[in-house]
């Protein structure tokens, strides 16, 4: 079973997301925080990071960019998860090392195919 | 629905786009005719079938037909007919093709584009490894609606979150807007045309690759095999074939027949020419290979 972890201060998003990811099989961790999931991960590194771009503490691509920097950082998979849907963003995103990228609102068949063509799936 | 207007409804959407209506599909038929109708200014479902009994207007009786078929469509859909494109057949088709004469694709029910879109991306992306040789696409759909889409490659954020990859997105479409535009170098390899599969189609001339995906499904048995027949005059005998994931050549034609390892893939069996790859050649074999129901 694969994991994944959920990085997004809303726990409304976590909810949904964690009920779609449960039923594609991965098991999954929740972060609301990108200081928290750093944390996580530096205790046990996910396979995938779904991942949330503006939240309080530490935001998503800050904690990309820690997270690539981190000794086996660079393994997992990192789907951004976010409202920022501008090409400025994305490009960004992928610079600091996300793999995939969704713009919310999304639905199931948006997580399993973008987690399907990361070859998560 | 009384049954004789169930038939004529059920008669006019097969004679005229193949697809098939069975009495399960009542609920398609009228969550589907009701808002035709009242965007045609008429009350309601029985209104619209007194028209199309007595006046038979031919805009109306097409626009019926278009609003009976799915459109359903995604990029890159179900990956692995892409992949296989990418990596088994556009090398095959290169390999040993004379120079001058273009390669020709033809997307046979593109839908709203974006499966002739996705076929130009890959030569796009494999266009390196092409050797400069030309290549022409062809995409036809029954519906006048989807193609008109199709032509101005305008997609919702979700269209485009359904099977292209983010490098993809951010490589070969403009964001409009709230929308994503598929850039006009894209958008001008392919040639949109109306076409019905049930008439004949030869004038498009031959073919290397057809898609001919998610559309023979909705077809009775006698349709779809008059259509494989049609697709094998206008095929290159080399050449080669995609069908849907649900959709399958046995019990239907033997014109076809599975390429071993390549999901989606199909080529011709052809008494002059071996099948590929050539070692399972034989009919028999080709059965015991064909997936469990
Ligand atoms: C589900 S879509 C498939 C789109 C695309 N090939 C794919 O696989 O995603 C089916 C398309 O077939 C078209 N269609 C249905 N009957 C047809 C016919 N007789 N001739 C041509 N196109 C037809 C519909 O208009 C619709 O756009």
């Amino acid at each position: 079973m694969k994991s994944c972890l959920i990085v997004d201060d809303s726990a409304v998003i976590r909810k949904i997301a964690r009920k779609i990811l449960e039923e594609l099989n991965f098991e999954i961790a929740e972060a609301d925080d990108g200081r928290r999931a750093l944390e996580q991960c530096r205790a046990q590194m996910p396979d995938a990071i779904l991942l949330d771009w503006n939240m309080p503490q530490m935001n998503g691509i800050e904690f990309l960019r820690a997270l690539r920097q981190t000794d086996g950082g660079a393994a997992p998979v990192v789907i951004f998860c976010t409202t920022e849907n501008d090409v400025p963003h994305i490009r960004e995103a992928i610079a600091a090392g996300a793999n995939e990228y969704i713009m919310k609102p999304f639905d199931g068949d948006i997580i399993q195919s973008k987690f399907a063509q990361v070859g998560l799936l | 629905m009384k049954p004789e207007d169930f038939e004529l409804l059920r008669s006019l959407v097969e004679e005229r786009s193949g697809l098939v209506l069975t009495k399960e599909k009542l609920y398609l038929l009228e969550s589907r005719l009701i808002p035709l109708a009242r965007k045609r200014g008429m009350a309601g479902l029985d209104k619209l079938i007194r028209e199309i009994r007595t006046r038979r207007e031919e805009s109306l009786l097409t626009a019926v037909t278009e609003a009976m078929t799915t459109n359903e469509s995604s990029f890159f859909r179900d990956i692995k007919p892409f992949e296989n494109f990418r990596k088994f057949v556009l090398p095959k088709l290169v390999e040993g093709h004379a120079a001058g004469r273009a390669i020709r694709i033809w997307s046979a029910a593109c839908s709203t584009g974006q499966e002739p879109y996705s076929i130009a991306i890959c030569l796009r992306e494999e266009a390196a490894k092409l050797g400069g040789h030309r290549f022409e696409i062809v995409a036809t759909d029954l519906s006048v609606e989807v193609l008109e889409k199709a032509k101005v490659g305008m997609y919702s954020q979700f269209e485009i979150q359904r099977g292209l990859p983010i490098q993809i997105l951010m490589k070969y479409f403009k964001q409009v807007d709230e929308m994503w535009q598929v850039d006009a170098s894209i958008r001008a390899m392919v040639k949109f045309r109306k076409l019905n599969l049930l008439q004949e189609f030869s004038s498009l001339g031959r073919f290397d690759v057809v898609f001919c995906r998610n559309v023979l499904i909705y077809f009775g048995k006698a349709t779809k095999k008059l259509v494989f027949d049609r697709l094998r005059r206008i095929m290159l005998t080399d050449g080669f074939l995609f069908l849907g994931g649900a959709e399958t050549v046995l019990g239907i034609t033997d014109a076809f027949c599975r390429v071993d390892g390549y999901r989606g893939v199909y080529q011709m069996l052809s008494e002059i020419k071996p099948s590929w790859p050539s070692t399972s050649g034989t009919k028999e074999n080709l059965a015991a290979q064909a997936p469990g129901p």
